[in-house]
């Protein structure tokens, strides 16, 4: 059940920097997950803390042990990556029993934890099959059986599902999640894929061009989150741009486009008077009603409808030009807008996201790279 | 005259049927989403179009001319392939002009046909690029725009988006879709993510190990999946193994494992017939309190709690240890219900679908892919 701790990492490739100063600590029995856009330093990071790569600066601490010069196999972790890494010519019983051969447990003795293993990640029927004949899906479980058997606590999983198919990969997420709380191990999971991200983890980290963006548990980074980034990262969210108004008394007031806007009292910080500020709502609490709500809703048109299964994205634009994208949850197949229906946005008021306009602008804040 | 017709296409590799009988037709400017998991004939199935294999039966028609037999090169179809396959020593517009250069001699009409192409999917401005320079999604354009400088009608894309980061996927989408109906194609689109076909697609056509499970509009298929498969493989589904006890014009009743009863409006299969009840995770409410009025009303632990961002996901352990689970939307959910509790499961009758029990039995069916 280990700590890690890493505090002031760098990594250049060339001119990239790949990780600009990273402190984090990951505490014991915890689920973390770290995601990012392409090149944010992600990989580079969890390479770093496996022992793969070799930071510039920096150091990291497992357990309070600094391991920074130590290779991968000195350091007591369990390593998945995106690119199964089976050994082709072994099946199933004898790649997971691999990591205690090589340590020199004796046959008779490391039948015992690769057989609860097996047992635990559901292998038994597949045992004596070898990795060409195995689904994507169990040639992962299998690499990950093989890390975890070898009785590494620290399971560093870096896009352990992204080869995989969606449908199995959702249903494996679950899993993971469940053997790494079973087990009590800590793990850091590495993902694209932010539902993935947010369903499974306790805290998730936001990187950016090297550096930690934000770091919270999924409902606080996706409910509040305090950077604009992590708003336009995680999930979807639109963004707006609105002068502040009489803001010395009650709650403030936004102009946005000539349409005013009520921020409520959830508001995180009080903007000056005429001040320029950046107001966010995720797609899915704007209300669509055929009859105006009491507070901040806009009369608009449909622009456009598309049916995602268990939602409608529709995007709409106000009388006064704001576009907006909006997702209405539907169960059931119920009727919905057309293109060129009228209807009422309502964005409530205790789901505004209220940001400052970031001094690099914000098509510059929002950027990925 | 439709675009494209396939009738009883089957192609064969040794035992293997990669393509199982396949007849279906796409409309002229119809934009065709093909989803399947890894291995299921996608692949085949566009390659066979394009002319690049030759299907063991059966014949293909393009524009209402057969074309089996015909080689590639001369069929009004193009093949965009998974990996974007751009010449690493030409610019973007070289790479462009590769096409219309191999069919048109004169070097300035083909110069021409490539800026046109360029400026469709805006990277006229990075025309002397070389590829390396350009991002994922830059290339991704470029694979595209070589396509289309083809000049064909037909355009065969073999997971587009799949190497994208997935930021970048979700607003490519849009833009594919918009660029092939402003240019007037008609698309076959091959995609393993649901999603992604569903916002793409006219229709989707669903395919399993070679064989055309069910063809229609993205709403037809999402809320009337023919098969256990389709209703697995599109959207989050429950499955509940019953046995229907009585049946009248108005619905079946259902009897569940250990005695639990619920109503559908499905009344098709005959008493004592065992059969496989589905419902949609968002058609599904859960509260704490049992409300009283609602039907279908089955009470459980709540087993797990996942925060998955715009929904909640809720799994529920009934009294006959069955799981269902319910997926709210955020704006509806109750905060109240935490991991551990007894909580009461809820869902309409006319929200069901009921399938004949599978000869692979419920697991076997869903794993089955």
């Amino acid at each position: 059940m280990p700590e890690v701790r890493v505090g002031g990492l760098r990594k250049e490739y060339g001119k990239v920097l790949a990780l600009n100063g990273v402190n984090l600590t990951v505490n014991d029995g915890e689920y973390l997950s770290i995601v990012g856009p392409s090149g944010c330093g992600k990989t580079t990071l969890i390479k770093s803390i496996a022992g793969v790569v070799k930071p510039d600066a920096g150091d990291i601490l497992i357990d309070g042990n600094r391991v920074t010069p130590l290779p991968i196999e000195e350091r007591g972790v369990g390593y998945v990556f995106q690119e199964i890494a089976l050994f082709p010519h072994m099946n199933v019983y004898d790649n997971v029993s691999y990591g205690l051969m090589v340590r020199g447990v004796p046959q008779t003795d490391r039948r015992g934890p690769v057989e609860e293993m097996l047992h635990m990640m559901v292998l038994e029927d597949y045992v004596s099959l070898y990795p060409k004949e195995l689904s994507g899906g169990a040639r992962q479980k299998t690499a990950i059986s093989r890390a975890l058997t070898s009785g590494s606590t620290l399971l560093l999983l870096d896009e352990p599902l992204g080869a995989l198919d969606l449908k199995v990969r959702t249903v494996l997420r679950y899993e993971l999640r469940k053997l790494v709380k079973d087990l009590g191990l800590t793990a850091i999971h590495v993902t694209h894929d932010q539902e993935e991200a947010l369903s499974i983890s306790d805290r998730v980290v936001v990187m950016k061009a090297g550096r930690i963006v934000e770091v919270g548990s999924p409902m606080q980074l996706y409910l509040r989150p305090k950077e604009i980034f992590t708003a336009k990262f995680l999930g979807e969210a639109n963004f707006m741009i609105g002068e502040a108004s009489n803001a010395n008394g009650g709650s403030p007031l936004f102009y946005v486009s000539g349409s005013s806007l009520s921020a409520g009292i959830n508001c995180e910080f009080s903007p000056n008077n005429g001040e320029t500020c950046v107001i966010a709502i995720r797609p899915e609490f704007i209300d669509l009603t055929s009859k105006a709500g009491n507070v901040n809703s806009w009369a608009c048109e449909i622009v456009s409808a598309s049916f995602v299964g268990d939602s409608i994205r529709y995007e709409v634009r106000t009388e006064n030009g704001v576009l907006l994208l909006v997702k209405t949850p539907i169960a059931g197949g119920e009727s919905s807008l057309v293109i060129g229906d009228k209807a009422y946005a309502t964005l409530p008021e205790g789901n505004l996201l209220l940001y400052r306009l970031p001094e690099e602008g914000l098509e510059k804040a929002l950027s990925l790279e | 005259m439709p675009a494209l017709r396939l009738l009883n296409v089957t192609k064969r590799f040794g035992v293997l049927k990669a393509i199982d009988d396949v007849t279906f037709e796409v409309k002229d400017r119809e934009y065709l989403c093909v989803l399947g998991s890894t291995g299921s004939g996608k692949t085949t199935l566009l390659r066979s179009i394009a002319g690049i294999i030759h299907p063991d039966d059966g014949d293909i028609y393009l524009d209402g001319e057969r074309v089996t037999g015909v080689p590639a090169e001369e069929r009004n179809a193009v093949y965009v392939p998974q990996t974007y396959a751009l010449f690493p020593h030409m610019t973007v517009l070289e790479n462009v002009m590769f096409g219309p250069l191999a069919k048109e001699t004169n070097k300035n009409i083909a110069e021409e046909t490539a800026i046109k192409v360029l400026r469709l999917v805006r990277l006229n401005n990075r025309a002397d690029a070389y590829p390396n320079e350009l991002s994922g999604g830059m290339q991704q354009r470029v694979a595209l725009a070589r396509g289309l400088s083809s000049g064909a009608k037909l355009l065969l894309l073999d997971e587009p988006l799949g190497a994208l980061d997935v930021r970048l996927r979700l607003e490519l989408r849009t833009e594919l879709r918009k660029l092939a109906k402003e240019s007037g194609l008609t698309v076959i689109h091959v995609t393993h993510d649901q999603e992604e076909a569903m916002t793409i697609g006219d229709r989707i056509l669903v395919l399993r190990k070679g064989k055309l499970q069910q063809l229609g509009t993205p709403y037809h298929v999402y809320n009337r999946p023919e098969q256990i498969f389709v209703a697995n493989f599109v959207g989050n589904t429950n499955f509940l193994e019953a046995i229907v006890q009585s049946r009248s014009k108005e619905g079946s009743t259902l009897r569940l494992r250990e005695g639990l009863t619920v109503r559908v409006s499905d009344y098709s299969f005959e008493n004592d017939e065992a059969v496989i009840l589905s419902i949609r995770e968002e058609n599904t409410s859960i509260t704490s309190e049992p409300r009283g009025d609602e039907s279908n009303r089955l009470s459980g632990e709540a087993t797990a709690v996942y925060f998955l961002g715009s929904f909640i996901r809720y799994v529920v352990k009934l009294t006959n240890g069955d799981e269902i689970a319910a997926r709210v939307p955020i704006k509806e959910v109750d905060a109240e219900i935490k991991q551990g509790d007894w909580v009461s499961i809820s869902f309409d009758p006319a929200n069901t679908h009921v399938y004949e029990y599978p000869t692979l039995g419920l697991q076997g069916e869903l794993e089955a892919s």
